[in-house]
């Protein structure tokens, strides 16, 4: 097991394929005490699924990626995480649970000042990898995504789609058990978005859990994947190889 | 923290002051008049208290005896006040003495003995050194009841007022230094702010990929320290280059006012500054970075 993987090892548990790695437990979030952005929601997700997150904005798919990533806490229910409740986290374990957990956004959020190689180098610096360990695996992943070759570039020189899988490799080079995906496609042409749409089910197929939160009915309705929707902060619907739509 | 980790957030502090150079050298400059003032006022404060202890040591009690008192019973008396808790030292001047002493601001010994009908009106007096200034007028009262002692005097009304002026200044220069300090820890924490506010972006992603927040802070709190640092050894510089000179040229005007000249002050405020001014501007950074760690 290398270092990397050590450092995260907080949330290392020796779960099976088909086991619960994210379990919601009746959780509500309450916002200023009379808005509900989930209500009462139970759902378990298991090892090595790919999960669409669908519904109208204001659903509470956000509120959903938010609560998983510990950026906000329940007002209600029990988030478990790898067999570990994660809203009893004390605040230095947050960091942990998160090595655990890829992000990627709409809008990319790269560091408009540092190279492709230096964006994805980042996200192994913050965990304190050893600088030989940073460059083989920032290689590897760029591989992977297949920007090994633009290494030298900053994002303003790279299309929607290279940031796009520049931000996929920041977010798997800490090998995550866990990859979000908040409107990955989003701001993608139809062309592009399928292009990252197989590298995030790439990354599934080696092991990583992907939750993608979106809009892009296409997208979903000819992968057949689970579906989880969402509306007005409760769970509409829990399909294994459903379509797009958040009716009951 | 490896130390490999701790050049990286050297790096990160060197780069970001080398970014945002004028913005930094602004900050540390503020940071150094701030400071500077501050030193100014402590070493005044420090040398009105040297003039005030100074004054106050060479104050005395003078206890005047009866005129017809033998001179045995006056050696009697210096002899018990020499061991009387309180007093350094005592010393008889006798009634001749006296005259003399008289006699030099006011003409010839024969002229005053005229004046007097060719009696010396003067007592016998005791000079008493005390130990501590502040409790000179218990032990003027203590004298006074002896027996053969006719009046005290130690210039109570000089010495209460000394020592009030000397209680007030000491506040003083401790509220003034305070009111200071504050105001350059704020002055870094307003400079720091703003390089945190402009890499908050960076912050939000170091967060997202489970930076903990040592790691974030760390490099800001190293910008703080070395903007503190420079503006501190700044201030230190030119407090002392300040404060040789204006000695110097008092002391050759002022010959009488006594001043700390020792070097010993001078490095003592300097390294004082100087690490203040590291600890206000690391504290500075930490407080700036406090709001925007809450992702």
């Amino acid at each position: 097991m290398s270092k990397t993987t050590l450092r995260g090892c907080f949330f290392v548990s020796s779960l099976e394929v088909g086991e619960g790695l994210v379990q919601f437990f009746n959780v509500t979030k309450v916002y200023n005490q009379n808005i509900y952005a989930l209500k009462d929601v139970s759902v378990k997700i298991d090892k090595g699924e790919f999960v669409f997150l669908v519904g109208p904005s204001g659903a509470g798919k956000t509120t959903f990626i938010r609560l998983l990533f510990r950026e906000e806490l329940p007002t209600k229910g029990q988030i478990i995480v790898a067999g570990r409740s994660i809203t009893r986290l004390r605040p230095r374990e947050i960091p942990l649970l998160r090595r655990n957990i890829g992000v990627i956004f709409q809008d990319f959020r790269l560091l408009p000042d540092r190279t492709v190689y230096e964006n994805v180098a980042f996200a192994l610096q913050v965990v304190e990898a050893p600088p030989r360990e940073i460059k083989a695996r920032v290689e590897e992943v760029l591989a992977q995504v297949g920007l090994l070759s633009k290494a030298h570039l900053f994002p303003h020189q790279l299309s929607g789609g290279e940031q796009q899988r520049t931000a996929i490799a920041r977010a798997i080079v800490n090998r995550p058990r866990i990859l979000m995906a908040d409107e990955p496609t989003g701001n993608l042409d139809p062309a592009t978005s399928r292009e990252i749409m197989s590298l995030l089910l790439e990354i599934n197929r080696l092991g990583t859990t992907v939750i993608m939160a979106t809009h892009a009915w296409d997208i979903v309705n000819t992968l057949k994947r689970r579906v989880i929707a969402l509306d007005k902060g409760r769970l509409v619907r829990d399909d294994r190889e459903g379509v797009y739509g958040y009716e009951a | 923290m490896k130390l490999r980790t701790f050049g990286l957030f050297l790096r990160q502090a060197a780069l970001s002051l080398w970014r945002n150079a004028w913005m930094s050298l602004a900050a540390a400059i503020s940071v150094a008049v701030t400071l500077f003032i501050l030193g100014t006022f402590v070493l005044l404060i420090l040398n009105i208290n040297f003039i005030a202890n100074t004054l106050q040591s060479s104050v005395e009690i003078a206890a005047f005896l009866e005129v017809d008192a033998p001179r045995s019973e006056a050696r009697a008396l210096q002899e018990r006040l020499k061991n009387f808790p309180g007093i350094a030292d005592v010393v008889l001047v006798t009634k001749e003495e006296g005259l003399k002493t008289l006699a030099q601001q006011f003409g010839s010994e024969e002229e005053l003995l005229k004046a007097t009908g060719g009696v010396n009106p003067l007592p016998d007096y005791l000079r008493i050194k005390v130990q501590d200034p502040a409790q000179i007028g218990e032990i003027a009262q203590a004298v006074q009841s002896m027996p053969g002692v006719d009046e005290v005097n130690y210039g109570q009304a000089v010495v209460e007022r000394l020592l009030a002026v000397v209680r007030w200044v000491r506040y003083l220069g401790a509220g003034i230094v305070v009111l200071l300090g504050a105001g350059s820890l704020l002055l870094l924490m307003i400079t720091i702010r703003l390089a945190v506010y402009a890499r908050r972006r960076e912050i939000n992603i170091m967060k997202y990929v489970g930076a903990t927040d040592w790691f974030i802070r760390w490099p800001f709190l190293l910008e703080g320290f070395f903007l503190g640092l420079l503006g501190g050894a700044l201030a230190a510089a030119a407090v002392a280059a300040g404060y040789s000179s204006l000695v110097n040229k008092i002391s050759l005007s002022l010959v009488f006012v006594p001043l700390l000249r020792d070097g010993y002050i001078l490095w003592y405020s300097g390294l004082g500054l100087t690490a203040g001014g590291a600890a206000i501007g690391a504290a500075g950074s930490l407080l700036a970075v406090h709001r925007f760690l809450k992702v």
